[in-house]
C-alpha cells in the first residue's frame, strides 16, 4: 500500500555543539498509511513531540527525510510551506495559542493562510466548527471568554479548518476530565469518519490508545521501542511498565485473570472486550 | 481516642464576584488529622475554588471555615493559618518562584523570618522528604513535571505545615511524574501523619485514599471510603466521572446477575472475584 | 533560534571571580566603568585592557561566548566607530574626499571608541555570567538598603527583577510554541516586507500576554500561599558575607581607579 507519511533514518540533535547538546530522535524510520489511526506513546522526553514536528516541516532533520505523498517536504521553500496545509498539527494545550478577536476569525487563520476564497473558507470554517461541537452562536465572541474546554476545542477546529490530510494531536486529552476527554475523543474520530483523514494521536492514556487507534507506535529514548497493533503492543506489559508507562488497566486485569488460569482470548485492552469475554465465560450459569 | 477534625467547613456557599451562579452551594465537611482525603470532581465542579477558600486566598461568601480551629476569615492571623496549610497547584511553572531549586524552597521559611541556619535545615529536610536533594542546585526550569511538583511539595513543607492540599498536582504530568507525586504525598501522609488534601479528577489517583469526597456543581454527592464510593457507578457516571475499570467490569456482571462483590478496587482483587465466580459456576 | 540568546545568562562555576560577594561584584563594575571612561590615552588604555583580560583568563569564561554574547552589539559598535572616524577634526589630514575628512586623532578616536566599547560590554558581561541573577538582585538589594529610609521601595524592586529573571526561559519557551503552533497553520515569520513580517508579529503577542497575565495571577497566589507578604521581616537562607577576598578585590579596584585617574592628570 502505498503510504501516505514516510520517514527514513530521522535524526534530530537539539543545541549541537553546546553543552546542552541532546539527541532527541535517532534513526527513526516509519510508514504511515492512508486512513491510519495511529496512536504514539512514550513518556516525556522520549523524542516523541520531537518526531511529530518533524512531519510538518517545523522541524529539520539533522540527517534522514521526510516524505509526504511521496515528495520530499524539504526539497525546496515550496514544499515545506506548503506541508504545513496537508499535514495538520495541534500541540499541547492549544487553547493558549489562539489570538484572533473573534472564534470565526481563529479558525479561518489557516485558511486565509492557504488563500481560499471566501465563500471556501466560510465552508470549511462551519464544517470544522461543527465537527468539533463549536456552536455557530460563539464565532462572534472572543476566544478568551469562552471555557477551557471550548477553547481546546476551537484550537482544535483552527488546524481541522484546513481539512489536512492527516491530522496530528500532540495530547490533545491533557488536563481535561473525563467528559471532556471523551468529547474531544468522539470529535477526533468524527474527523476521520467524514473525510477519511490519516490521524496520528500522541498520547499518555493507553484508555485512549487502545479504545480507538488501529496501530501503536511506542517511542523510547528517541528511537521507536514498538510498533504494531494494540494487541501485539499490549501483549508486553513488562516492557511497557518498564518503560515508565501505563498498561490499559482492563489489558492488566485480563493478564491477572489468565494468571488464576481463566482462558480468556488474546486480545482484551477495552473495558467492552474484557466486559464481553468475562460474561461469555459465565455465560451459561444460573444467576444466584 | 477519636481524632481532632483538622479541616472544618460549615454551610459553605461561595459565589465568584459578577457571577450569577453560585460555585460552592452549602458545602459541610471535616477533615479529620493524619488522613488522606481525595475530593473528586469534573472541570468546574468547584474543586479548585474549595482549595483557595481553604487558605483565605478567597472568603466564604457565607459559612465558616476552621483550620486547625482557626477561621479562615480572621484576618488578624492569616499568616498563622497560612503556613499551616502548604498548597501545591497545577502548573508547576508557576508556582516556582526562584532560579535554583533550593532557594525556591527556602521561600516561606524566609518570608516567615525564621533564622537562616533553621531555615537551611527545613531545605535539606524537606528536600530529602521528597526526594530531591540531589538536585537541589539545579535550574527549576531545567526538571521534568514530576520533580518540579516535587520541588513544589517541598516548598511547602519547609513552612511545616500540619495539612497539605494539593490542587489537581498532576493534571499536567505524564505518567511516570503522575506517580512519583502520588506516592510522595502517600508517603508523606503514612510515614509522617501528614494530612492530605488532593483534589483531582483522576479517579486512579484516589484508590489509595482513606476517604473520597465526590463534588459535583458545588455540593457534595458522595462520601466515603474510595470502595463505597466507586461501587456507586451509576452516580459517578451521572457527574461526568468514571469508576476503574475493576468495579465497571463487576457492575457488569452484577447487572447480569453473577454475585460479585462491587467494592474489589486493585487489579488482583477484581481478579480473585472474577475467578471464584466462575470456579463455582464449574468454568474453571 | 530564540534560545540562543546569551545576554544575562549565568554560566555557574567555582572560580575566585564567581565566589565574590555580589556586592563586590556590583561596586567593581561602577569603578571599573569609571576607569575605563577616565581613560584618555594609550597607556591608561592598556592598562585596563590587561587588566579585562586578566579578569576573563581567571574568570574562565571563554571568549567565544563573550563575543557571541556581543553579535547583537556589532552595528552599534562600528557605527560609533565610523562615526568617530569621520567626524574627529585636528591631526594631520590623512584621507579626504567629499565630506569624509579622516585625520589621524579620528583614527585614533575611533579605535579607542572601539576599544572602550568593548571594554565596557565584556566588563558586565562578566558580571552577568559569573553571577547567579538571586545573588544579583539580593546584593543590589543589600547595596540599595539604605534608600528605603526615604521611602524607595527597594525590596519590592528586587522582587519584580528576580521574578523576571526566573521567567524569562519560560516565556522564552513560551514564545517558541506559540510561533510554531501559528507556522503549524501557515503563519509565515520568515519571509516578506520588513511590515509584513513586523504584523505577523502581532498575533504572537496577544497570547503571549495573554498567558503572561494568567502565570502572573497564579503566581501571586502561589506566593501569598507560601505567606508572602513583602520584605517586612523577611531573613534570608543564604547570608551574604565580606570575606577577605572581597575587601582585597575592593582595594584593588579603588588602586586601579586612582592609578588611571593620576594617568589621567599626566596625559598619559
Amino acid at each position: 500500500m502505498e503510504s501516505v507519511i514516510r520517514t527514513e533514518n530521522l535524526t534530530h540533535v537539539y543545541s549541537r555543539g553546546t553543552p546542552f547538546e541532546k539527541t532527541a530522535i535517532h534513526d527513526v524510520s516509519v510508514e504511515i498509511h492512508p486512513g491510519e489511526l495511529v496512536a504514539v506513546i512514550g513518556h516525556t522526553g522520549s523524542g516523541k513531540s520531537t518526531f511529530m514536528q518533524h512531519l510538518n516541516g517545523l522541524l529539520r532533520p539533522d540527517s534522514g527525510s521526510v516524505y509526504v505523498d511521496g515528495e520530499d517536504i524539504f526539497a525546496s521553500k515550496e514544499a515545506t510551506r506548503d506541508v504545513r496545509f496537508k499535514v495538520g498539527l495541534v500541540f499541547q494545550y492549544p487553547e493558549y495559542q489562539l489570538f484572533e478577536e473573534t472564534v470565526y476569525r481563529d479558525i479561518s487563520f489557516g485558511p486565509r493562510n492557504m488563500k481560499l476564497s471566501e465563500s471556501e473558507r466560510d465552508e470549511r470554517v462551519r464544517e470544522a466548527a461543527r465537527l468539533t461541537g463549536v456552536g455557530e452562536e460563539l464565532f462572534e465572541r472572543s476566544p478568551l471568554e469562552l471555557s477551557g474546554g471550548q477553547k481546546r476545542r476551537v484550537a482544535i477546529a483552527g488546524v481541522m479548518a484546513m481539512r489536512p490530510r492527516v491530522l496530528i494531536l500532540d495530547e490533545p486529552t491533557a488536563g481535561l476530565d473525563p467528559a471532556g476527554c471523551a468529547g474531544v475523543i468522539r470529535n477526533i474520530t468524527d474527523y476521520r469518519e467524514e473525510t477519511g483523514s490519516t490521524v496520528l494521536l500522541v498520547t499518555h492514556s493507553m484508555d485512549d490508545a487502545a479504545k480507538i487507534a488501529g496501530r501503536l507506535i511506542v517511542f523510547h529514548e528517541g528511537t521507536i521501542a514498538m510498533d504494531g497493533t494494540p494487541d501485539e503492543v499490549f501483549s508486553r506489559q513488562r516492557e511497557l511498565v518498564e518503560m515508565g508507562l501505563d498498561v490499559p488497566q482492563s489489558a492488566a486485569i485480563a493478564d491477572a485473570l489468565r494468571a488464576r488460569g481463566v482462558a480468556l482470548p488474546a486480545s482484551i485492552y477495552t473495558s467492552r472486550s474484557l466486559r464481553e469475554a468475562v460474561l461469555d465465560l459465565a455465560g451459561g450459569v444460573a444467576p444466584c | 481516642m477519636p481524632k481532632q477534625p483538622i479541616i472544618e467547613i460549615e454551610d459553605l456557599h461561595f459565589t465568584y464576584p459578577g457571577d450569577s451562579a453560585e460555585t460552592l452551594r452549602g458545602l459541610n465537611l471535616s477533615i479529620e488529622e493524619g488522613s488522606f482525603a481525595a475530593v473528586l470532581g469534573h472541570n468546574g465542579s468547584g474543586k479548585s475554588t474549595l482549595a483557595k477558600l481553604l487558605n483565605a486566598i478567597l472568603l466564604p461568601t457565607s459559612g465558616k471555615i476552621y483550620v486547625c480551629g482557626r477561621d479562615t476569615s480572621d484576618e488578624e492571623h492569616l499568616l498563622d493559618l497560612r503556613r499551616s496549610i502548604g498548597l501545591v497547584f497545577q502548573n508547576p511553572d508557576n508556582q516556582i518562584v526562584a532560579n535554583v531549586v533550593e532557594d525556591d524552597v527556602a521561600f516561606a521559611p524566609e518570608n516567615l523570618g525564621v533564622e537562616p541556619q533553621e531555615i537551611r535545615r527545613r531545605v535539606d529536610e524537606a528536600l530529602k522528604t521528597v526526594g530531591m536533594y540531589e538536585y537541589r542546585l539545579h535550574a527549576p526550569h531545567l526538571l521534568s513535571g514530576g520533580q518540579k511538583q516535587r520541588v513544589a511539595i517541598a516548598g511547602a513543607l519547609a513552612m511545616q505545615p500540619r495539612v497539605l492540599v494539593l490542587d489537581e498536582p498532576t493534571a499536567m504530568l505524564d505518567p511516570l511524574g503522575r506517580r512519583e507525586v502520588i506516592s510522595t504525598v502517600t508517603r508523606l501522609c503514612r510515614e509522617q501523619g501528614m494530612t492530605v488534601v488532593l483534589i483531582t479528577h483522576h479517579m486512579s489517583e484516589c484508590v489509595g485514599a482513606d476517604r473520597l469526597i465526590a463534588l459535583s456543581d458545588g455540593t457534595v454527592t458522595a462520601d466515603g471510603t474510595p470502595r463505597e464510593v466507586f461501587s456507586q457507578v451509576e452516580l459517578l457516571r451521572g457527574e461526568g466521572l468514571t469508576a476503574p475499570a475493576t468495579v465497571r467490569l463487576l457492575y457488569a456482571l452484577r447487572k447480569a446477575g453473577f454475585d460479585v462483590p462491587l467494592d474489589a478496587l486493585s487489579v488482583d482483587e477484581c481478579a480473585d472475584a472474577v475467578a471464584g465466580l466462575l470456579r463455582r459456576a464449574g468454568r474453571l | 533560534m530564540l534560545k540562543d540568546i546569551t545576554i544575562g545568562q549565568y554560566f555557574p562555576g567555582n572560580t575566585i571571580i564567581h565566589r565574590l560577594d555580589p556586592r563586590t561584584k556590583l561596586i567593581l563594575v561602577v569603578v571599573y566603568i569609571a576607569a575605563l571612561f577616565t581613560a584618555r590615552e594609550w597607556l591608561s588604555y592598556g592598562v585596563m585592557l590587561l587588566v579585562t583580560c586578566a579578569i576573563v583568563a581567571v574568570s574562565r569564561i571563554s571568549v567565544r561566548t563573550l563575543t557571541r554574547g556581543m553579535k547583537p552589539l556589532v552595528f552599534i559598535i562600528c557605527f560609533t566607530g565610523v562615526l568617530n572616524l569621520f567626524y574627529t577634526t585636528g591631526g594631520t589630514t590623512l584621507f579626504d574626499w567629499w565630506i569624509f575628512h579622516v585625520t589621524t586623532e579620528g583614527v585614533k578616536r575611533a579605535v579607542m571608541m572601539v576599544v572602550r566599547i568593548l571594554m565596557l560590554i565584556s566588563g558586565t558581561f562578566l558580571l552577568t555570567y559569573t553571577t547567579s541573577p538571586m545573588a544579583l538582585t539580593d546584593g543590589l538589594e543589600l547595596l540599595l538598603n539604605p534608600l528605603k529610609k526615604i521611602h524607595v521601595p527597594i525590596h519590592e524592586m528586587s522582587m519584580v527583577m528576580s521574578m523576571a529573571l526566573r521567567f524569562i526561559p519560560t516565556l522564552i519557551e513560551e514564545t517558541d510554541k506559540i510561533m510554531s503552533a501559528q507556522r503549524a497553520r501557515g503563519a509565515d515569520f520568515e519571509t516578506g516586507k520588513l511590515l509584513e513580517r513586523a504584523k505577523a508579529l502581532l498575533p504572537l503577542l496577544v497570547p503571549l500576554f495573554v498567558s503572561a497575565f494568567r502565570r502572573a495571577d497564579e503566581l501571586a497566589i502561589a506566593m501569598e500561599s507560601r505567606c508572602y507578604h513583602g520584605g517586612e521581616g523577611r531573613t534570608r537562607m543564604k547570608q551574604l558575607r565580606m570575606a577577605g577576598r572581597d575587601w582585597l578585590a575592593l582595594f584593588s579596584g579603588a588602586a586601579l581607579l586612582a592609578l588611571i585617574i593620576v594617568m589621567n592628570v599626566y596625559g598619559l
